[in-house]
């Protein structure tokens, strides 16, 4: 398990990468139109294929993104896995502080500069 | 020999990208940064530089983690973009200068930094983002690309004072290049921000002007920092200092100010736009 280098930031090193290269490889592929469809038919299935470890698929199944940083996941990659499942930045910022997708844009908000209006 | 006309400092987050698109750039959320580009556009219309030699880091759409280069170089004559997983609509390609490219590696090896050549890449949001917002309209076709990637994404990444240095060797090669050609230089990405984990959605507004100013008077005090300090203080992808650091790198020495506008949020990220031109 990767451990957070400061509070709630996980470090993608080698650690990280050698820990996680199966699932990063998965999500690398979604890419491609047709494997994000392949992983929406059989979401198990598309794991299995890629040798993903059983808790990097439960948090897949699960859309647990810290779980997923946590078990060597890459946020480039895990992107893409949002995208497959028709989630933006803003929604996984959410899902990860535990805040709806309104709240966590409220926190960006909160910290807004040179906007004269929005 | 060529000569670079200024450097250019700006986001690539993909959102401006999908404004641009959608025509929404004078809605409440957006019209005070794409104001930002008006003056940034007018130069560039003014002063048509030939070649864009832009530094981006790709976010996974070439460069995955089984060969993953910490410097690369485009050596093509086209760059084209593809789907990135999140739905990035494809654009018209990017026309190279191979002349350029091969100019500024065997400039690199002679001076000590060794890039990984790229004959044959795929550009993500990193580079198409920026030259769609500054040339609205895919109106690049004249104007000729050098992607230059830098690895922000996986430790360990280059130092900033690495990346610093690689710049400033860009700069070195570019200015002798016997050519009559002229060159913008752009640095994208950043500023502060972080996607991933807890601390998600943080961002450093104080930091980031700090560094624009710093940009101009004093690049070189940003190159003390670690890339772990960079990521506590301006988030975990506040890394993408980088390539601003190698902009100023490239264009070195004093500098005047046109644009420094820093506007946040933006997606997930405080966004900057700054023009800087060579004092003659
Ligand atoms: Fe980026």
């Amino acid at each position: 398990m990767i451990e957070p280098i400061i509070e709630g930031t996980y470090k993608f090193d080698g650690v990280a990468a050698k820990l996680g290269y199966n699932l990063n490889k998965m999500c690398f592929s979604f890419n491609e139109e047709s494997c994000r469809e392949e992983f929406r038919q059989d979401e198990a299935a598309y794991c299995d294929k890629f040798k993903l470890n059983p808790a990097q698929k439960e948090a897949i199944l699960k859309r647990d993104i810290i779980a997923l940083l946590r078990n060597g996941g890459s946020i480039y990659y895990l992107a893409k896995f949002a995208g497959t499942l028709g989630l933006n930045v803003q929604d996984v910022g959410g899902i990860m502080t535990g805040q709806t997708t309104e709240e966590f844009q409220a926190y960006l908000d909160s910290q807004g500069v040179g906007k004269t209006n929005g | 020999m060529a000569k670079i006309l200024g450097a250019i400092g700006t986001s690539h987050v993909p959102a401006i990208g999908v404004a641009v698109d959608r025509g929404i750039e004078d809605t409440p959320y957006w019209k005070d940064l794409f104001a930002a580009y008006v003056p940034v556009r007018e130069w560039i219309n003014e002063n048509k530089p030939d070649i864009a030699v832009l530094f981006y880091n790709d976010h996974g759409l070439e460069m995955f983690l089984d060969k993953k280069p910490t410097f690369s170089i485009g050596c093509a004559d086209e760059y084209c973009n593809a789907d990135e997983g999140w739905g990035i609509k494809p654009i018209p390609p990017l026309t190279g200068e191979t002349d350029l490219s091969w100019h500024i590696v065997n400039h690199l090896i002679e001076n000590d930094f060794d890039p990984t050549v790229c004959q044959d890449i795929k550009v993500d949001h990193g580079a198409t983002v920026p030259m769609s917002v500054l040339y609205p309209g895919h109106t690049y076709k004249g104007t000729k690309v050098i992607p230059i990637a830098i690895n922000c994404e996986r430790h360990p990444m280059p130092k900033p004072s690495r990346s610093y240095a690689f710049g400033k060797a860009i700069g070195d090669a570019i200015r002798s290049w016997d050519s009559d050609q002229t060159v913008v230089v752009l640095g994208t990405g950043g500023l502060s921000h972080q996607l991933d984990g807890e601390r998600a959605g943080y961002l450093n507004t104080e930091f980031d002007q700090m560094c624009m100013d710093k940009l101009v008077t004093d690049p070189e005090s940003l190159t003390h920092y670690t890339n772990d300090e960079l990521t506590e203080i301006a988030g975990a992808q506040g890394v993408e200092l980088a390539m601003w650091l190698a902009m100023r790198g490239a264009c070195s020495g004093p500098v005047d100010e046109l644009v420094n506008v820093l506007i946040a949020p933006i997606s997930n990220t405080a966004a900057g736009v700054q023009l800087l031109v060579p004092k003659d």
